[in-house]
């Protein structure tokens, strides 16, 4: 990889600080973004002066898929994005259309998604399975087991499900939910895409039966009467990482400081976004046309964790929907990046090797941001690795001292330490790692 | 009175059409291509650049050129149909079901290349420039995966230029409509001729460094505020 050669220098560090005294050096930087709540950090740094005060200036470009987003910053029509995850993964693993290596130097945010099936089908779930409406989202998984066993016997066609890219979050943790309960999504149901806007409408036509998406339309669903949030993120992998910076190499080479700066500004943006006073004002920012649009008082709602999850009513309130800043939420683990991979060989999207797990780890660039963000009062993590999916909370080092982050289990209660992924994807009772990647017929 | 106008305009927009396919035939016609079975797909909701587009292919000797909208339908439609090429304007977010289906191997009977020719990087660059992206089946010779994108991404500049040029012609209709509306004003308050008060108008943004639209812009609100 040729970023590699970009290295934590403690002299240019000096340089980069002492250039933010002068303001006049205003840079462009042009950052391509789909309308979804975890721009948040991006609008802020813009719009609340984070960036400025770093001598530079965001150009916020709006796009309508994932596939522009890698190819328009591929082509440098953009200098940065707002990226899936799993889209730097899969492009250092050369995988997708048009793949072109893209570095991850800092997490945007963590949380946003949700899984929310179709009323009927709840309903059906309620009945056959008893379910209150209560309940956790391992037992709304085995009730959905339940219902599409009875409709396999009754001879239904297979459900249809929607995620928003093939490899996105969404699609991961949508099998992951239902693996968890024993459903295989290659077999037992169809999995699709749908673009995020038009999934409650897809959902309304009666043309998917669920879909895995981010904020805030799992809740413009449910507003509109035809969707039931079963899951959240927080339920599959509380701490799970969601989107990030996307960055191409060869412009993290030739702008190290402008990169640098950037960082220094979506760090300030992101503490900023995270303290719950802003949040109105983050909501009204959100809500411009320009941004995700729609009603700031939606978008409030969910930016005070706090989610209407059936049509009838019953809310949800989660600690952390959305988080920006918290536990160390924009480092990028490398222990990330290899989750990400080994779900990608779990469902056959990629298969299992040594010189994989090299190419999904440089994926991720801990010393990008540590090279940023040296010196600030952000505290960052000593090492670049850590167990993911701890059951309990776990303690780690960083250069302002021990942090202590929560309990984050998977939904299978199963942790991933990064060094044992073998057996990792290996001890998954639902897998098709040859499955030559999706699912089988589509919509 | 310019309210007449704007009704030729979709006629304007169809004259602009009828010249630009008109160029473009003169254009290929020295080197007519052999219609063979080449099977297109082309997915873009906007019907009159999906038929700029459509011509085009035919004059390039491609008939076996499909038009789809966007619908959840999409994919199966894809299936059904089997081409060897899909044309997809980079506004349509169902980009990103055509990236799954390209992941999922059993759904199209032959192995589907991903985007374009990988190994032309300067022609991907072109039509993600031009706004439009295409793929493209595995195996199909390269010449004719040139042609066609060729052909896709010229006419969907050339759409770009003409809705260029309408909205110029556009906003020129209404800079016209504006400034008769605020002469009309200056010609009953201040009892002027025509020519008086669009000299005044023409004075004022000088004056003012603004364009006589704009002062007329002003004139008529200040006009409505004042209800006069």
């Amino acid at each position: 990889m040729t970023a590699s050669s970009i290295t934590p220098n403690p002299r240019d560090q000096r340089i980069a600080r002492a250039a933010v005294i002068r303001p006049d050096h205003s840079r462009v930087v042009r950052v391509g973004f789909i309308p979804l709540l975890d721009i948040a950090v991006l609008v802020a740094a813009e719009e609340q002066g984070f960036a400025a005060r770093e001598g530079i200036s965001l150009q916020l470009i709006k796009d309508v898929s994932w596939a522009n987003i890698r190819d328009r910053l591929a082509f440098h029509q953009f200098d940065v994005a707002h990226m899936l995850a799993p889209m730097t993964v899969a492009s250092c693993l050369g995988l997708g259309s048009n793949p072109s290596p893209t570095l991850a130097p800092f997490v945007l945010g963590r949380g946003g998604n949700a899984i929310t099936l179709s009323v009927g089908l709840y309903r059906d779930m309620q009945a056959l399975a008893g379910l209150g409406g209560s309940e956790d989202a391992l037992t709304n998984a085995r009730a959905l087991a339940q219902v599409i066993a009875a409709r396999r016997k009754a001879g239904q066609r297979p459900l249809v499900f929607a995620m928003t890219y093939p490899f996105s979050s969404h699609n991961y943790e949508f099998r992951y939910f239902m693996a968890a309960a024993g459903i295989d999504p290659d077999r037992d149901v169809t999995m699709t895409v749908v673009p995020p806007p038009l999934t409650a409408d897809a959902m309304a036509a009666g043309a998917i039966d669920g879909f895995c998406v981010n904020a805030p339309w799992n809740m413009i669903a449910v507003e509109r009467g035809v969707g039931r949030v079963v899951a959240v993120k927080a339920d599959i992998w509380p701490a799970a990482p969601e989107k990030v910076l996307g960055v191409r190499p060869d412009w993290a080479e030739s702008q190290p400081e402008t990169l640098s700066r950037l960082i220094v500004a979506l760090d300030a943006a992101a503490k900023w976004c995270d303290v719950p006073e802003n949040r109105p004002t983050l909501a009204e920012m959100l809500a411009q046309p320009a941004y995700v649009g729609g009603s700031s008082a939606l978008i409030g709602s969910l930016l005070t964790d706090r989610l209407l999850v059936d049509p009838d009513g019953t809310l949800r309130d989660i600690p952390n929907y959305l988080t920006f800043h918290g536990e160390a939420a924009n480092f990028p683990w490398v222990s990330e990046a290899l989750w990400l991979y080994s779900q990608m060989a779990r469902w056959g999207q990629a298969s299992l090797t040594p010189d994989g797990i090299d190419r999904a780890a440089s994926a991720y660039r801990p010393d990008l941001y540590r090279h940023a963000l040296a010196g600030s009062s952000t505290p960052l993590p000593i090492a670049d690795r850590k167990v993911e999916g701890s059951a309990v909370p776990i303690e780690i080092a960083t250069t302002a001292g021990p942090m202590a982050l929560r309990a984050a289990p998977f939904l299978d209660g199963r942790a991933f330490e990064p060094d044992r992924i073998v057996d990792y994807v290996a001890g998954f009772p639902v897998a098709n790692p040859t499955a030559g990647s999706g699912s089988h017929d589509p919509l | 009175m310019f309210d007449g106008y704007l009704s030729f305009l979709p006629g304007l927009a169809w004259f602009l059409l009828a010249l630009h396919v008109h160029a473009e035939r003169a254009r290929t016609d020295g080197s007519p291509m052999k219609p063979n079975a080449i099977r297109v797909v082309v997915v873009d909701d906007n019907a009159l650049r999906a038929a700029i587009l459509v011509d085009g292919l035919r004059e390039a000797g491609i008939d076996g050129v499909e038009v789809i909208e966007t619908s959840t339908q999409l994919v199966r439609r894809l299936a059904a149909i089997d081409p060897d090429v899909i044309i997809i304007d980079l506004e349509n977010p169902s980009r990103d079901m055509l990236e799954q289906m390209f992941q999922v191997s059993r759904v199209v009977s032959r192995p589907v290349a991903m985007f374009v020719d990988q190994s032309d990087q300067s022609m991907i660059r072109a039509a993600v420039d031009a706004g439009v992206s295409a793929y493209i089946v595995d195996g199909l010779k390269k010449e004719r995966v040139k042609a066609i994108v060729d052909m896709a991404i010229s006419r969907f500049e050339a759409f770009d230029r003409l809705q260029r040029e309408l909205l110029e012609a556009r906003s020129e209709l209404a800079d016209r409509k504006v400034i008769d509306r605020a002469k009309g004003i200056l010609m009953r308050s201040r009892n002027l001729s025509e020519e008086e008060a669009y000299a005044l108008l023409r004075q004022a943004a000088m004056n003012e460094k603004r364009r006589i639209a704009d002062i007329a812009q002003s004139l008529v609100t200040a006009a409505g505020l004042l209800g006069k």
